[in-house]
């Protein structure tokens, strides 16, 4: 559909109703208006540029329209980016996208006077507008009746009493919204004298130094051009004449004394609460507790609050780790068997070995993490729905803002342990631009589940299985730790940025504590299964073109076979002939001959199976057969072996060659202080990509096949590989230095990626990068250099 | 006096703010001159404050608190 531009659409009514806005605060049930509205027929992507989630969806009925949910917030006045994006969506300032011909107010009946706050916002952009009063039964509960026919005619709007949870007022929300309702009539607020005057004049300045824009939004614009900084410069090369009139209004009202910064906000508030209370009758005695006042008085208890956040948190843990495993064993097993199937039905090639090991891993490697995902979402979706997310950052918001951060970044670092993807994108809740931009800093330092299948190979093979005081096991407690070092460096690194890098507005709490309601679970899941979508395709696209990169960095170049492996092979195939030869002359026949006698193929197949008895019975028999069916089964057991030796350091010369062990032996010098060599350097290359896969990595340098991090071979590999003088490659010492690299190292491309979009520039996450690289290094350096110091490894 | 030396369970009305430049978002949720704040209880850890102000609850940090000048009712 072309988009008319949005002065068109202002000035000439459209034809029919095309795009419907949804505006509201926070925890207002604006999703459940908007859930209504829609069916489930919707759509969730990205705003241009940001993260900010776009919603929308088809009106159900037969009017061909969109509705399109706004984000929740308390004012249009832009501060946060959920502010900026409401904003931009309702003046029609965001690419592709035209202002909406009616905007749906969605307010809390149980919390008028701020809620309607917002609607007098809305009212002076000039859109047609609609207040959609919920929650109506809460008010009720609460005590409070309200006039609706009255504050429909007060404030010039239709007002459509709603209990959206029941679908209560859906037909007549429609039926008002399809009644496409008058503009509303002029502003019926009022600013102090004096802004008010200033206001009119920069009005005027704005219209001619910027005569594009629509002039209904003139007023909103001049108001938030004086109040804020941010607003103010947009406008520096847009209308330089008008910033320039706003600077000098700014001066002269400061001079004056006159509050002009809050006038606006004390306008609307001296219109509506002298009107509430007209509005609205109480029959209850307001100081009475509500059943939420009552949750609330255990819930933040300063014994019980901290104690059942730590168990909450405790049980998310569990769920998310021990719930999500059979799953994602599941998936890496169907995974598998999708390579096995590919492989027996395609042709040996590269491209089939592109498809299984590149695409194929690389798609099983999003997928691994989705029943991790799924449930940490569900979970937070809860936390959310309940209204407790808010109790957490009130009871955590001491501790957070000793270290810079505030209680607001307890969420998105909590879901950072799960994945620092969806961590960075919950940051956008915090409307500090500062506190949002070191909480995005530090949430890759939170042991994410891609951590997870390192920890475990290098944890299982190189930390004793014992138990300290009867019941700490050493491996939960490397583990353990692990986890910890990354909590602690996140706080230290946040107080580094706050005290030295970050500067901006020193941040401020300002929070709602929401009234706890019932969740609706399909609301919880059909968000668990959104946000979940945008991750797999978004981390996916980045994690599966690099799983493909990586598979041809791996086999690429190839490399021909190599004389010195096949005259090798030569040697251990005609040392076993001899070997044989000898034997069997010993028995007067040729090797061929012996080995198919009776008796000596039966004691081979005991020998093999164990089967002393048998075997013992058997030598009874035919004594000397069975003594040289004995040599026989030795000399083939050291040829397997060798011959396997051989495979191995082939495949190991293959890799040598690639790409990858080009890097590897490039990074080695630099990594030989840590403890890694060029294998590890190699396997940490390729763990750019996604962490996990330096797993994968070490499998095919190592040559086992299909590996997983509980394989037993890698392990026993890793624990056998030697220097050329035979020192161990693998040490106690060297697995705790890697282990603790991978603790800080930001070893992840699709976090970058999020970083990038997240703060619009590609500085803050080559910052990430740069000093989470630095401090991974700085740390190995100090545990393998001081734990050889110590005569350790 | 300032909101921050009310103790919980008490009220007052606010009457102006000690700094020139409080948060935008302060006045936004309605913590204007005029409006009846109650101090409904403290964070486990002695800071943010659970506040009741226009029939819902608002937490600030006691910071902030400190910016608020009341009038104990």
């Amino acid at each position: 559909m072309p988009a008319p531009d949005s002065s068109a659409s202002l000035t000439e009514a459209p034809a029919r109703l095309r795009r419907i806005a949804l505006a509201g605060n926070p925890n207002v049930g604006k999703t459940t208006v908007f859930n209504l509205l829609t069916g489930l027929r919707q759509k969730v992507a990205n705003y241009p540029g940001v993260t900010v989630e776009r919603k929308s969806g088809r009106l159900v009925g037969a009017e061909p329209a969109e509705v399109i949910d706004l984000p929740g917030t308390y004012s249009l006045n832009p501060k946060s980016l959920d502010e900026q994006i409401a904003y931009d969506m309702l003046v029609g300032r965001i690419e592709g996208e035209r202002s909406p011909d009616v905007v749906v107010c969605v307010a809390d009946a149980s919390n008028l006077e701020r809620n309607l706050f917002l609607v007098t916002q809305v009212m002076d952009l000039g859109l047609p507008t609609v207040v959609a009063l919920n929650m109506m039964d809460a008010a009720e509960a609460a005590g409070l009746r309200i006039d609706t026919e009255s504050l429909s005619r007060a404030l010039g709007l239709p007002v459509v009493p709603m209990v959206a949870a029941q679908g209560k007022g859906l037909e007549e929300l429609r039926a008002a919204v399809l009644n496409l309702p008058e503009p509303p009539t002029p502003r019926r607020w009022t600013l102090m004298d004096v802004v008010d005057a200033r206001v009119r004049e920069l009005t005027e300045v704005l219209a001619d130094a910027a005569p594009d824009l629509p002039e209904a939004h003139r007023f909103s614009e001049v108001l938030h051009a004086l109040a804020e900084d941010k607003a103010l410069e947009y406008w520096e090369t847009r209308a330089p004449a008008f910033k320039q009139a706003v600077e000098q209004a700014r001066q002269t009202l400061n001079e004056r004394n006159v509050p002009y910064r809050f006038a606006e906000v004390m306008g609307r508030y001296n219109w509506l609460t002298p009107l509430v209370a007209q509005l609205v009758t109480r029959h209850k005695d307001p100081s009475e507790r509500t059943w939420s006042d009552k949750i609330d008085a255990v819930v933040t208890h300063r014994v019980g609050g901290p104690l059942i956040f730590i168990v909450t948190l405790a049980l998310i843990f569990q769920a998310v780790f021990t719930w999500a495993t059979p799953a994602m064993d599941l998936i890496e097993a169907s995974m598998m068997a999708l390579g096995t199937l590919v492989r027996d039905l395609l042709p040996a090639g590269a491209v089939t070995d592109l498809l299984v090991e590149g695409v194929i891993a690389g798609v099983g490697n999003v997928l691994v993490f989705l029943p991790q995902i799924l449930l940490l979402f569900f979970f937070l979706g809860l936390m959310e729905d309940t209204g407790y997310m808010a109790r957490t950052a009130f009871i955590m918001d001491r501790v957070m803002n000793k270290v810079g951060l505030s209680g607001g970044s307890v969420v998105p670092l909590l879901s950072s342990f799960a994945c620092a993807i969806p961590g960075i994108m919950a940051a956008r809740t915090l409307d500090n631009e500062r506190d949002r931009l070191i909480t995005i800093m530090v949430a890759p330092l939170m042991s994410c589940s891609a951590r997870l299948p390192i920890y475990t190979l290098f944890i299982a093979a190189f930390i004793p299985a014992g138990v300290l005081f009867g019941f700490v096991g050493y491996q939960g407690l490397a583990m353990f730790s692990m986890y910890l070092m990354g909590i602690v460096m996140a706080f230290v690194a946040a107080w580094i940025l706050k005290k030295f890098v970050i500067k901006g507005a020193s941040s401020y709490f300002v929070m709602e504590l929401p009234p706890y309601r019932m969740p609706k679970i399909k609301h919880v899941l059909w968000r668990m299964v959104e946000r979940s979508k945008i991750f797999v395709m978004r981390a996916g696209k980045i994690i599966f073109g690099l799983s493909i990169v990586l598979w041809f960095l791996a086999s690429y170049p190839k490399v021909g076979p190599s004389p010195e492996f096949e005259a090798q092979q030569a040697a251990v195939e005609t040392q076993r002939q001899v070997s044989l030869d000898q034997i069997a002359a010993a028995r007067g026949v040729t090797a061929e001959t012996f080995m198919a006698l009776d008796p000596v193929v039966a004691a081979m197949q005991f020998q093999e199976a164990g089967a002393a008895a048998r075997l013992d019975s058997l030598r009874a028999l035919y004594p000397n057969q069975v003594a040289g069916a004995l040599s026989v089964y030795e000399v083939e057991q050291q040829y397997q072996a060798e011959l396997q030796q051989i495979t191995d350091a082939e495949d190991g010369y293959r890799i040598r060659n690639s790409i990858i062990g080009w890097m590897g032996r490039i990074l080695e010098p630099v990594m030989q202080p840590l403890g890694f060599d060029w294998k590890i350097s190699a396997g940490i290359v390729t763990a750019f990509a996604a962490r996990e896969v330096i797993v994968s990595t070490l499998g095919i340098l190592y040559s086992v096949g299909e590996v997983d991090e509980t394989s037993i071979a890698l392990r026993d590999q890793l624990k056998a590989d030697r220097y050329p003088d035979g020192r161990p490659v693998y040490t106690a010492l060297v697995a705790v230095s890697l282990l603790v690299f991978f603790v800080f190292a930001l070893q992840c491309m699709s976090t970058l990626a999020i970083a990038r979009r997240e703060t619009n520039s590609w500085f803050w996450p080559a910052v990430m990068w740069l000093y989470m690289t630095g401090l991974a290094y700085l740390f190995s350096l100090i545990v393998y250099q001081g734990g050889k110091a110590l005569g350790l490894g | 006096m300032t909101l921050k030396d009310l103790k919980p369970g008490e009220s007052g009305t606010i009457t102006g703010y000690t700094e020139t430049t409080p948060p935008m978002r302060l006045m936004e949720m309605g913590m204007l001159p005029g409006a009846v704040v109650e101090v409904v209880r403290l964070a486990p850890l002695g800071d943010p404050i659970d506040l009741k102000v226009r029939g819902y609850h608002l937490s600030i940090r006691k910071h902030e608190a400190g910016m608020i000048e009341v009038q104990r009712v």
